[in-house]
């Protein structure tokens, strides 16, 4: 008797650990239930899921949305994009997250699974990827796309390397050996850090991009939340997390200079490059498929950004999955909701893109 | 946890022959679930070869030689050596860890340790098998990692002419050798606790005729309790082996997760079947799903191997073993 308990007792201890600490990696999500008044309320239940990297924008706004509309539930499952678009294609889900396009032969299973309509991507989630960095004594770091790319595919090893002494004039750096941080996991903000990197430097990452790390060299740790703690107990060491990550973890961000400047990556300098992404489709301008520019060479805009898209049936959704889903999105671009991004770290849609996306949106039926 | 040991079940054909129609249907019913255990097992293997199929036409290397994993390229080109490397080196160093450490708890808390203090030993080993592997994980990387360092450093500055132990990234984290080691306490409850059943079934009389014949104490662990055990402590290290195989979470992580055939043991890197299941199902797409599934397929036949070898040396050992 007294084993079993004492077994119970245990493992109850691990699991409120493994809770706070599942608690805290979630961390930013502060219960800002502000009864929105503006909310157009709808009530039953939806199931979403996909994409990890929006997870937890989706639950603020969920958290925001249920407590403006009593009976109203929105379930979405951080299962990751691709799983997520086949859930949807599956009809499992009303909509899907995804960190990216449908692929042409899922936008045609996605267009099957919404009878005689399109499924529509609808950007509703912008983030920033920083280079966090942990060296003693240096404040204030800036990197060019060639740089951060020697750093990654290994050809830069040392802090003190002539080329990132060329563009950091004035700062002390160590001699001691760069310690790389990669994900070990497959990842979204790995697929678009390395599309930053095939695009801003050409000539030294010949690796293209994928949700896979494939370069040599450095190590892994899985997740941003492990990137983050490992970036943040390892000395000289750096390594690509997303924004409200090094926020949460207290760690220092290189700026970036992609030509135009050194710019600090902020909600406002990341939304800037994210307003400025092209459209890529133009068949069905509800369907906002976008072209994020990596190359650009703006003032205050801060260009390795990525997008995350909620994926939907334009028509074809009926009942509660409609009317929810509708009301649901409808407050996921209401300016409110965008606000709320800022605050947990994320990049809020702004401008002409936030006005295509709520025209988007007000054409589900 | 003895059936191993005494695996002639005295059932069968005298139960079926029977006219009476409560024994009838209790036969029909023990049969009815062997069977389903075997449909089971046989459609899971089934399941996973169909799931695996199309990303197997698809890739472009050979699936048992390649060591990268890149299956949503255009190109697929994906294979298990590397993994089927790294799973099957930690789970061996877990081995070389643990059935020491194991077997001597368990023969300390059976015969060694004062009647009193013997049994709340044993329930604190056995408390280790409680312990969900994610907390070992964690444990493993904010804890173990930090410290050991000075001991991977250690083996790398003195024994490093022994390509296990050298080193030449001089990074000393995220490597097979501190995951093995996590592993070995993991699988240690499942060691020591069937070891102890075992040393614990050893028939008194034997242990007394040997100290009759004066015979010390160790002479005896050798001489009566050891050729008795032994099959026991062969199935204690394949149960084990086998959780270190299929150990999902706390692996990944702590590896690095590099997809080479590295013998150095101590540099960050490595991979194995589990972990990177776990690392990658979320974001992988159609034809990587399809290869993930045929790497768990590999490792369900590996698992399967060990277990059928486990078997067999136990059979071939039993008629040493003075038991029956």
């Amino acid at each position: 008797m007294n084993v079993s308990t004492s077994r119970k007792s245990v493992v109850g201890a691990a699991l409120i650990a493994v809770l706070a600490l599942t608690l805290s990696a979630c961390g930013g999500s502060s219960n800002t239930a502000s009864s929105d008044s503006t909310i157009d309320c709808s009530t039953g239940t939806i199931k979403a899921s996909g994409s990890t990297a929006q997870k937890n924008a989706i639950a603020e706004w969920v958290n925001a949305y249920q407590s403006a509309c009593p009976g109203a539930t929105v379930n979405y499952q951080a299962v990751g994009s691709s799983a997520g678009v086949t859930d949807f294609i599956n009809k499992q889900t009303a909509f899907a997250g995804s960190d990216s396009v449908l692929k042409p032969e899922d936008q045609i299973k996605a267009d099957e699974r919404c009878t005689d309509s399109e499924a529509i991507h609808i950007p509703m989630v912008g983030g920033a990827i920083t280079l966090a960095y942990n060296v003693a004594g240096v404040d204030s770091l800036t990197l060019t796309p060639d740089v951060i790319a020697g750093i990654f595919n290994n050809s830069i090893t040392k802090w003190n390397d002539p080329k990132i002494k060329a563009i950091n004039e004035g700062v002390t750096l160590p001699n001691a050996t760069i310690a790389q941080f990669h994900r070990s996991d497959g990842s979204g903000t790995t697929d678009n850090f390395t599309k930053y990197l095939t695009a801003a430097a050409p000539k030294v990452w010949k690796l293209s991009n994928a949700k896979e790390w494939k370069a040599e060299g450095g190590q892994g740790a899985k997740g941003n939340d492990g990137v983050a703690a490992a970036i943040k107990s390892t000395d000289n060491a750096i390594g690509y997390v997303e924004l409200s990550f090094a926020q949460d973890a207290e760690l220092k961000v290189a700026k970036v200079d992609n030509g135009g400047g050194a710019v600090e990556p902020n909600a406002d300098t990341a939304a800037a490059a994210i307003g400025k992404a092209v459209g890529e489709i133009v068949d069905n301008e509800n369907n906002i498929k976008l072209k994020i520019n990596y190359t650009l060479k703006d003032a205050n805009t801060y260009p390795i950004v990525l997008l995350t898209y909620e994926i939907t049936c334009q028509k074809g959704l009926t009942g509660t999955d409609l009317a929810l889903t509708k009301s649901f999105l409808t407050y996921s671009a209401s300016d409110a909701a965008q606000a709320q991004l800022v605050e947990i770290g994320y990049v809020p849609i702004t401008g002409d893109l936030l006005t295509s996306v709520r025209k988007s949106v007000s054409s589900i039926a | 946890m003895t059936t191993l040991i005494n695996p002639e079940a005295p059932v069968g054909a005298p139960l079926g022959k029977s006219s009476r129609p409560r024994d009838a249907l209790f036969a029909g019913i023990s049969r009815g679930s062997g069977i389903v255990v075997l449909i089971v097992m046989g459609a899971i293997g089934v399941f996973l070869l169909w799931k695996a199929l199309p990303a197997l036409s698809a890739n472009t290397a050979s699936f048992l030689t390649t060591s990268p994993w890149f299956p949503d390229d255009a190109q697929p080109k994906f294979g298990i050596a590397a993994l089927a490397f790294g799973t099957l080196l930690s789970s061996v160093i877990a081995m070389v860890i643990a059935v020491p450490v194991g077997i001597g708890v368990a023969l300390y808390t059976a015969h060694y340790a004062p009647r009193r203090f013997a049994p709340t030993l044993g329930y604190i080993v056995d408390l280790l098998a409680a312990v969900p592997s994610i907390i070992f994980g964690l444990w493993g990387l904010q804890i173990l990692m930090p410290n050991s360092i000075g001991l991977w450093r250690w083996l790398d500055d003195h024994f490093g002419f022994i390509p296990l132990f050298s080193n030449e990234q001089n990074i000393y984290t995220r490597s097979i050798a501190l995951a093995a080691v996590v592993l070995a306490i993991m699988i240690l409850p499942t060691v020591s606790a069937i070891s102890r059943e075992v040393f614990a079934q050893v028939p008194p009389g034997h242990i007394e005729a040997a100290l009759a014949l004066g015979a010390t104490r160790w002479e005896t662990m050798r001489t009566a309790v050891f050729p008795f055990a032994r099959p026991g402590m062969v199935s204690a290290a394949m149960l084990g082996l086998g959780r270190a195989l299929g150990e999902t979470i706390a692996v990944a992580l702590i590896l690095s997760a590099t997809f080479k055939i590295n013998w150095q043991v101590t540099e960050p890197g490595g991979n194995t079947f589990a972990a990177n299941i776990a690392l990658k199902w979320n974001e992988a797409g159609t034809i990587g799903l399809g290869a993930l599934i045929a790497s768990g397929l590999v490792l369900y036949v590996i698992t399967f191997a060990v277990n059928m070898a486990a078997r067999l040396v136990v059979e071939r050992r039993r008629d040493f073993s003075g038991a029956n």
